[in-house]
């Protein structure tokens, strides 16, 4: 059985969970022994630009120590040999260059994208 | 204090299920830290923030222990934030809707919070300078 985890829906609590809940359940799934790829839409595009940092939160006395690591998540995720499928308009729009973009990922069209699900046994739209 | 304001927030998303409740606190944070006195009126899922049983985990995905993983709990941000506010001299009055509190079970809050009613939010916001209102979307 094969899946794809489709990430739209960005930046949601990740300071509070200290990573993105998705991009977190495929690394534990895949730990687990699935077979997932994942493609990053919309919003969630922004998550494979390198470089972001979230540091710096406080209240009062109290410091946030472990900021969410989005682009390291990501880039763990093509290490671990999940295809990590970044949709090409949806970067454009958003003026994200390629060239600042974690390595690793497949840019793919978004009329191509039907024919990329259809490969998989499930689709799993977040 | 001649400019002492006033402000009252009414916050409505739980923890950790959006970047709202961030944000919210982060902006009562640059009150407490000019002294405001702050009202919160805590909403439908919002009053699981200050719920004192939520804990920390290791995670396994960050190859942290429970130590280094460190994990943000908002309960113990709101205790920041109203030390901090009462270190410069203002105050935070953090009032749950104890409705909500009682269909979720989360009547556990830290120190400082008390249960009251939509007509707190009223009388709060009538007390004060200015009222943001952050729902749930």
């Amino acid at each position: 059985m094969k899946a794809i985890n489709i990430i739209e829906t960005a930046y949601r609590a990740t300071i509070e969970e200290q990573d993105d809940t998705i991009v977190w359940i495929t690394h534990a799934m895949k730990g687990a022994g699935a077979e997932l790829d994942v493609l990053l839409r919309a919003n969630a595009v922004n998550y494979a630009v390198k470089g972001q940092d979230a540091s710096g939160l406080s209240f009062g006395a109290v410091t946030q120590t472990q900021p969410p690591r989005l682009d390291e998540d990501v880039q763990k995720l093509v290490g671990k040999g999940v295809d990590v499928y970044i949709v090409e308009e949806d970067l454009a729009d958003r003026g994200i260059e390629p060239s600042t973009l974690v390595d690793g990922l497949k840019t793919i069209k978004k009329d191509s994208v039907a024919e990329l699900i259809s490969g998989y046994d499930y689709a799993w739209h977040w | 204090m001649a400019d002492q304001k006033t402000l009252t927030f009414a916050i409505m998303d739980a923890p950790y299920e959006n970047a709202r409740s961030t944000t919210a606190l982060r902006i009562m944070n640059a009150a407490a830290r000019r002294g405001y006195d702050i009202n919160v009126f805590a909403y439908e899922g919002a009053v699981g923030l200050p719920f004192k049983k939520q804990s920390g985990h290791p995670n396994a995905v960050h190859v942290h222990d429970i130590e280094e993983e460190d994990h943000p709990l908002p309960h113990k941000w709101i205790e920041a934030l109203m030390r901090e506010a009462e270190k410069n001299g203002g105050s935070i009055d953090w009032v749950n809707c104890g409705l909500c509190v009682d269909e979720r079970g989360v009547a556990e809050a830290v120190e400082g919070v008390r249960r009251g009613t939509p007509g707190d939010f009223w009388k709060m916001a009538g007390a004060s300078d200015n009222t943001l209102v952050i729902p749930t979307r």
